[in-house]
C-alpha cells in the first residue's frame, strides 16, 4: 500500500512535467471558473463550445504558418474568435437572424475551415494535437501565456463585475439606468476567448470549456449567491485539474479527459446532492417553516 | 476547354506510343515481385536492366498492416518470380499466392540469415523478421536473389553475377562505414529508447542497444504516467537519445529532453523505404540517414 504522500504529493516533487501541468490546471481553473459562472448566469453556456470551434481556424492557420509555435496559434485564436464574436453581434444587431442562430453558423463555418487548413499541412497527429492539446507538454512560454491570461481575466472581471452582475440579475434595469451593458458584455466575450485559447494550449479545443462550464454548473448547485458561487466554480476547477492529474499518473488515463472526467463526477455528485436544487435534496420532504 | 482536353489527351496518347516503343523492342524483362520495397530495392541491384521489379507493399507503407487488394493478387499472377523476406514478416503471403493461383517460384531472401529471436509484440511467431537491419545479412539477401534470378533467368547469368558482386562491394563498404560510425560514439552512449522494435539485428551486429520505454501504451496520447515512466527510466539507465515516434507531440518530447537531459532523435527507418522524395529512397540510403541520426543524437 503506497502512503498518502506517494500517492497526492510524490508525483508533483518528483517531475517538473507534472508541476508544469499542476500550475497550468491552477491558472486555467482560476480565469475559467468565474467566467464559466457568468456564461452561465447569462444563459451562453453553449456560447463557450461554439467560440471554442471559432479558434479552431485562427489556431490552425497559425500552425500551418510556423507549426507548434506557441505565439503564431495563440494570435491565429484570439483573431478568429474575436472576428467569430463581432460578426455574430453584428448579424444579430443587423439581421432578422438571433444571436444563438448567427453563433452557430459562424462558428460551424471556422470548424469545417479550421479542419481543412490543418488537413492541408498535416497529417490527422497534427490535427489531435490542436484538438486535444497537452497539459503534460506546458513549456515555460505557455505556462506564462495561462497565467497572464488568468490574471488579466481577474482583474478585467473586477472592473466590469458591477455591470456584468447587474444585466445578469435584471437587463431591463440596467439599460435604464446605464449604458455600460454594451462595453461589459463585448469585454467579457473577449474574456471568454483568452480563457478559450489558454485552454486550447491545455486541454485541447474541445474539451477547453470543460474546465469552464463544468464548474459552473457545480457551483450552481452549492450557493444561490454569485460569489459563493465563483467561488465553488473556482475550488471545483482547481480540485479537479489536481485530482485528474493524480489520476492519469495513477492509472495511465489521457491527462486532458481524466481532468475533465473528474469534474464531470464531481457535477453528477453535486446534480444528485447539492444543496440548491440537488435531485435527492428535492426528493426529500422539506422542513415546514416554523414560526 | 474542350480543345485543351483534346490536345491533353493527344499528348498523352503519344507519350504512350513513345514510352511503348522501346519497351517492344527491348527483349522481354524478367517480372520478379518483392514484397516489400527494401527487397525490391535488392532485387533491382541485382537485377539491373533485365528485370522488371514490382513490390506489393511500397514506399512508405508498414508491411505489418499492409491487406492484400484484388489488384495485388493481380501482380503476383503476373510474375515470373516471387521473392519473399520470410521469417513471418509477409504472414498474408501463402495465401496471396494461392489465391492468384500464380505458378511463379517463391523465394524467401533470408535463407541462410541466422535468426533472432523476437522479443517483440507483432506476434510474429518468434523470429525477428527485421534481418535486413543488419548490412551483413543483407549481403545473404543479394546472394539469395542473384541464385533465384540465375535459376529463373538463366541467360543472365553473367550479367547478375557482375550487378552482384558491385552491389555486395558497396554493401561491405556500408557495413563498414556503420561500423566506423558506432566506434565513434563513447562506449557508455552507445543506447537509445525506442518504440521501435524493429533493430534487433542492428543491435546484435553493431552493438548500439535499443530498449523499449517499459509499460508505455502506443495510444495518440501519452498519459501521465506514460511521460513518468519514460523519464524515470532514462534517467535510470542514463540513456543519452530518445527516439520515441508514437509520441507525436514536438513540445512534450522537449519536455522529456529537459527533464531527462537526454537528446531527442530524428526519425528512423525501419520497415520501409520513402518515396523518391524522402531521406531513404535506397536500402544504402535507409542505412545512412538511420546511422546518421543516431551519430547525432550520440555524439558525446
Amino acid at each position: 500500500m503506497p502512503s498518502l504522500h506517494e500517492l497526492f504529493i510524490a508525483p508533483f516533487t518528483e517531475f517538473e512535467f507534472m508541476r508544469r501541468a499542476l500550475a497550468g490546471a491552477l491558472a486555467l481553473a482560476l480565469g475559467a471558473g468565474p467566467i464559466g459562472v457568468f456564461l452561465m448566469l447569462r444563459r451562453m453556456s453553449l456560447v463557450g463550445d461554439a467560440m471554442a470551434h471559432a479558434i479552431l481556424p485562427g489556431a490552425a492557420l497559425g500552425f500551418l504558418v510556423s507549426g507548434l509555435n506557441l505565439f503564431a496559434m495563440t494570435a491565429g485564436g484570439l483573431i478568429a474568435g474575436f472576428v467569430v464574436a463581432l460578426l455574430t453581434g453584428l448579424v444579430a444587431r443587423m439581421t432578422e437572424l438571433k444571436e444563438d442562430a448567427a453563433l452557430a453558423t459562424f462558428y460551424l463555418l471556422s470548424l469545417a475551415l479550421g479542419v481543412t487548413i490543418v488537413s492541408l499541412k498535416g497529417t490527422n497527429i497534427d490535427l489531435l494535437h490542436v484538438l486535444f492539446g497537452s497539459v503534460l507538454a506546458l513549456d515555460d512560454q505557455t505556462l506564462l501565456l495561462i497565467a497572464a491570461n488568468a490574471t488579466l481575466t481577474l482583474i478585467v472581471l473586477a472592473l466590469i463585475y458591477r455591470p456584468l452582475v447587474i444585466e445578469c440579475v435584471d437587463p431591463g434595469f440596467m439599460r435604464s439606468v446605464s449604458n455600460a451593458g454594451g462595453p461589459a458584455h463585448l469585454a467579457f466575450l473577449a474574456l471568454v476567448v483568452i480563457n478559450l485559447v489558454s485552454g486550447f494550449h491545455a486541454l485541447g479545443t474541445l474539451l477547453a470549456v470543460g474546465i469552464m462550464m463544468l464548474p459552473a454548473a457545480i457551483g450552481r448547485f452549492w450557493a444561490r449567491d454569485i460569489t459563493m458561487m465563483i467561488l465553488i466554480a473556482t475550488v471545483s476547477g482547481v480540485v479537479s485539474g489536481y485530482a485528474g492529474l493524480l489520476i492519469s499518473f495513477h492509472t495511465g488515463v489521457p491527462s486532458g479527459p481524466a481532468i475533465i472526467l473528474v469534474a464531470g463526477a464531481v457535477y453528477v455528485f453535486s446534480l444528485l446532492f447539492g444543496q440548491v436544487g440537488g435531485l435527492v435534496r428535492q426528493a426529500l420532504p422539506r422542513r415546514h417553516l416554523e414560526a | 476547354m474542350i480543345a485543351r482536353r483534346q490536345l491533353l489527351a493527344a499528348v498523352a496518347g503519344f507519350t504512350v506510343l513513345v514510352a511503348a516503343a522501346p519497351a517492344a523492342a527491348a527483349p522481354e524483362k524478367l517480372k520478379v515481385l518483392a514484397t516489400f520495397s527494401i527487397l525490391g530495392d535488392f532485387v533491382k541491384n541485382v537485377g539491373g536492366h533485365r528485370v522488371e521489379v514490382a513490390t506489393l507493399v511500397g514506399p512508405n507503407s508498414d508491411a505489418h498492416v499492409y491487406a492484400p487488394a484484388p489488384a495485388d493478387a493481380k501482380k503476383v499472377a503476373d510474375a515470373a518470380l516471387v521473392m519473399t523476406n520470410g521469417l513471418g514478416f509477409e504472414g498474408w503471403m501463402d495465401r496471396l499466392v494461392k489465391a492468384s493461383g500464380s505458378k511463379a517460384p517463391v523465394l524467401v531472401a533470408t535463407k541462410g540469415v541466422k535468426e533472432r529471436k523476437a522479443v517483440d509484440s507483432h506476434g510474429h511467431g518468434g523470429a525477428d523478421p527485421h534481418a535486413w537491419q543488419s548490412v551483413a545479412n543483407a549481403k545473404i539477401y543479394v546472394a539469395n536473389i542473384r541464385d533465384a534470378l540465375i535459376t529463373a533467368d538463366p541467360a543472365g547469368k553473367a550479367t547478375y553475377e557482375a550487378n552482384a558482386a558491385a552491389y555486395l562491394g558497396k554493401l561491405d563498404a556500408l557495413d563498414q562505414e556503420v561500423r566506423a560510425a558506432v566506434s565513434a560514439i563513447p562506449a557508455d552512449r552507445r543506447k537509445v529508447i525506442s518504440t521501435h522494435d524493429a533493430f534487433g539485428y542492428f543491435q546484435q551486429a553493431y552493438g548500439i542497444e535499443f530498449i523499449a520505454p517499459q509499460g508505455v501504451s502506443t495510444e495518440a496520447e501519452p498519459s501521465a504516467r506514460d511521460v513518468a515512466r519514460i523519464i524515470t527510466q532514462v534517467k535510470k539507465q542514463k540513456i543519452p537519445a530518445v527516439f520515441l515516434e508514437n509520441i507525436t507531440n514536438a513540445r512534450l518530447m522537449e519536455r522529456i529532453a529537459q527533464e531527462t537531459g537526454a537528446r531527442i532523435g530524428g526519425k528512423l527507418y525501419s520497415d520501409a523505404l520513402t518515396g523518391d522524395l524522402g531521406d531513404a529512397t535506397s536500402y544504402i540510403d535507409l542505412i545512412r540517414h538511420n546511422m546518421k541520426q543516431l551519430t547525432v543524437a550520440l555524439a558525446a
